[in-house]
């Protein structure tokens, strides 16, 4: 069996707010985060509300890009998970972080008063400051070196897995023994008008835009889309004996982690949601558990039609002839954090073993019976050890992810 | 640590494709160039590859060229090592940066310079649905799996050019430890489109003028290329060259030379005869420093033959390095890079 890992910090931004118990005992109040959009105009698009983190330096007409808010919520989830462990920067270990792809802006680009790229690629030559806010590694860099973490950052993009992915990363780094500790997160801040326009040309989102706070309705008769987030989350991993030694507290532990590639299609599972199902039997082969050990599933749950009724599905045949535990999504109170799903949830899978409580998925008033799964409509006391956090990404990208609680 | 070989390669530039195809440049050979179409910028630009034959026409639909040549050099790879019936196990690591942007689209809109909900309009009517899924970063590695049943675990690595040489690194050390029994990794970079070039640019990074070699410019003459290799335990396979170590590091600018100079203090013994091949861009400042801890200059820059290829630079200097040994112009090998704005990387390589 692998070795466990043990999680010694916490760190959370939501449309909730900011810290990981606020966050927390918003969930258990069944707070939505979701709104209206007002950090750009939304006229004519089909989805115009979102789990907003808007900061002070929002500007109007030219609000923050993805690359700066990602790195401002990225740094403020490490900054609360170092802080909670203990630690301060220099961090010795990597920092492994899914992120999402970026690229200049329109408002960027139009302050050159370019009508070609041959116009701009002159006009635009030389704005240092310009590059290194839009490098694929330029805010994962900086918060490197923020908080002195050792080598390479690992910034790693699987869609919407990318927050799982870089926990299984740090796992992995620490198992083959480059690093004693390591920082895993996922910071994501993907909701400009480009990229709402794009999910909205999928027919990805909901658009239920009159009543945000119900639009997020994972496992409902009513689910049309899934609602953009922004979001960060981190944890602090570290190799148990490590954890002891420093005298640090466990908070709880990484027990393993499991992923399946889909080569059914860029955007579906594959119909018999076999790869889904390889994902997390991986993740309890790798935990050394059996489906009765897991007392809770913090679902993908993006509200999609599709999803939902693939992973209820794939949940159910993980299970076979046991019952299968109660399945819940926060995201029916944050939204979808995209690139920093993973690193949440699995946050949010701590602090339900640590209260022994379940979060809620709320807007549960018209269940959908053929999933058959208990969604959690109410917040309520759950005795469990060990929960399994689901995170699945355009391009068949599927990681699970076990959190176990501490003694 | 079990040693780790290198089984198979996929590679495709402005030079052709494939192990002969690269494996001649070796010696030396002239750059293939587009000096006009970005002037005053010179590419190494994609040449006609035959990517209908390879991938099935619904998927090769939705994707632009960037995700096409990723998906065409993996499926080299895997056809190079004979590992078409083992993809299923296939693990799968690609150093990515991004898709293809609809730049005509772009262009009307810079025109028209319009307000910013006229701006979201021209948008929302313009965008193809499907050019998102071409666009996103990880989507090559999607595509990848999609195409060739590569069906594994699947990671895409951002962040210029060391994201490339961490790919690698993280490959070789899963199959290395025991985490992985086989695993294609790589990466692809099309030089040839104006949004990429105005990131560059922006760094004040673009070579302007008439080509010249690496050892003679202060700027980046970047080249389309797309590199996949197969890696498994070498003792389990018949590998074309050993990939004995791979270490990177990252930091402050200032400190780029000392870093390197750790990572070389930090391989195994090289022998007098060991073939220095370097991945450095031209890059003004990065290139220096690598140099400078080199203390002589490479024998070969791969830039030179390829041009720059940002993710792809490490990933195709170490195929290079395993050609090199495959075709018996070297025993050892050593592969040296730094990022034109951050990270350094060097991979020892040796015959089986």
């Amino acid at each position: 069996m692998n070795k466990r890992i043990a999680i010694t910090g916490l760190g959370m931004v939501t449309a909730l707010g900011f810290g990981a118990e606020a966050n927390w005992a918003a969930m258990v109040a069944g707070r939505s985060g979701i709104r209206r959009i007002t950090r750009f105009d939304t006229t004519g698009m089909r989805a115009t509300m979102a789990g907003c983190v808007d900061l002070p330096e929002d500007k109007p007409g030219e609000p923050l890009s993805v690359a700066a808010r990602a790195e401002r919520l990225g740094e403020a989830a490490i900054g609360e998970a170092l802080a909670q462990a203990g630690l301060s920067a220099p961090f010795a270990g990597p920092l492994c972080i899914g992120m999402p792809p970026v690229e200049v802006e329109w408002p960027q680009r139009g302050r050159f008063g370019a009508a070609t790229y041959a116009e701009l690629i002159e006009r635009m030559s030389g704005e240092t400051a310009l590059y290194e806010e839009f490098l694929f590694g330029g805010s994962a860099t900086r918060l490197a070196e923020r908080f002195g973490t050792q080598g390479v950052p690992q910034v790693v993009s699987t869609a919407c897995a990318s927050g799982a992915s870089a926990i299984q990363m740090a796992l992995e780094a620490i198992r083959r023994g480059e690093a004693r500790m390591a920082i895993a997160a996922g910071a994501e801040a993907s909701l400009q008008p480009e990229t709402l326009i794009r999910f909205g040309l999928l027919q990805a989102l909901s658009t239920r835009n009159d009543d945000p706070e119900g639009a997020s309705r994972p496992f409902t008769l009513s689910r049309d889309g899934f609602v953009m987030a922004d979001g960060a989350g981190a944890l602090i991993l570290e190799d148990e004996d490590h954890a002891r030694a420093r005298g640090a507290t466990i908070l709880g532990y990484v027990l393993g982690a499991g992923e399946a590639a889909d080569t059914f299609h860029r955007t579906r599972s594959a119909p018999d949601g076999s790869a889904i199902i390889r994902c997390m039997r991986r993740a309890l082969d790798d935990a050394g558990l059996s489906p009765a050990d897991i007392g809770y599933v913090n679902a993908h749950g993006t509200s999609t039609p599709e999803n939902d009724k693939m992973e209820a599905m794939a949940v159910r045949a993980l299970f076979g002839e046991l019952p299968p535990p109660p399945v819940g999504s926060t995201k029916s109170m944050i939204g979808h954090t995209l690139s920093a799903a993973g690193a949440i949830e699995a946050g949010i899978c701590l602090l339900a073993l640590r209260h022994q409580m379940l979060p809620p998925t709320i807007n549960q008033t018209d269940v959908d019976p053929e999933l058959g799964v208990d969604t959690i409509p109410v917040a309520r006391p759950h005795s469990f050890r060990a929960a399994l956090s689901n995170s699945f990404g355009f391009g068949g990208q599927n990681v699970a992810v076990v959190i176990g609680a501490a003694e | 640590m079990r040693p780790v070989g290198i089984t198979g390669i996929g590679i495709a530039s402005s030079q052709g494709e494939g192990r002969e195809a690269h494996a001649a440049l070796l010696g030396g050979a002239a750059p293939v160039l587009d000096e006009a179409r970005f002037a005053p910028h010179p590419v190494h630009p994609l040449p006609a590859l035959p990517f209908e034959a390879a991938i099935p026409r619904r998927e090769l639909r939705q994707m632009e060229n960037w995700q096409r040549l990723g998906v065409y050099a993996a499926g080299l790879a895997i056809d190079d090592a004979g590992l078409r019936e083992r993809v299923a196990e296939m693990d799968l690591i690609v150093a990515a940066g991004g898709g293809e942007r609809d730049w005509k689209l772009d262009e009307q809109i810079m025109a028209a310079s319009p307000v910013e909900a006229e701006r979201h309009r021209m948008l929302m009517d313009g965008l193809r649905p499907t050019l998102f899924l071409a666009q996103l970063s990880n989507l090559m590695a999607g595509s990848i799996s999609i195409t060739h049943n590569v069906a594994g675990s699947s990671r895409t690595l951002m962040g210029e050019e060391s994201s490339g040489a961490e790919a690698l690194r993280i490959a070789a050390a899963r199959v290395g430890s025991g985490s992985s029994e086989l695993c294609l990794a790589g990466s692809a970079f099309i030089a040839e489109r104006p949004e990429v070039l105005m990131l560059f640019a922006m760094g004040g990074l673009l070579h302007r003028g008439p080509w010249a070699p690496v050892a003679q410019r202060r700027g980046i003459a970047y080249g389309s290329m797309g590199v996949f290799m197969t890696l498994a335990p070498a003792e389990a396979s018949a590998p074309i060259a050993i990939l004995r170590h791979v270490a990177t590091d990252q930091g402050r600018p200032e400190g780029r030379t000392a870093r390197l100079a750790a990572l070389l203090d930090g391989l195994p013994t090289m022998g007098p005869e060991c073939l220095r091949l370097s991945a450095a861009s031209g890059a003004g400042e990065a290139t220096q420093a690598e140099l400078a801890a080199l203390g002589r200059a490479p024998d070969l820059f791969a830039a030179d033959l390829l041009g720059h290829g940002c993710e792809a630079a490490f990933p195709a200097a170490v195929a290079l390095a395993a050609l090199a040994i495959q075709s018996g112009r070297a025993r050892q090998v050593l592969v040296t890079g730094a990022g034109a704005w951050r990270g350094e990387a060097v991979a020892l390589l040796e015959a089986p």
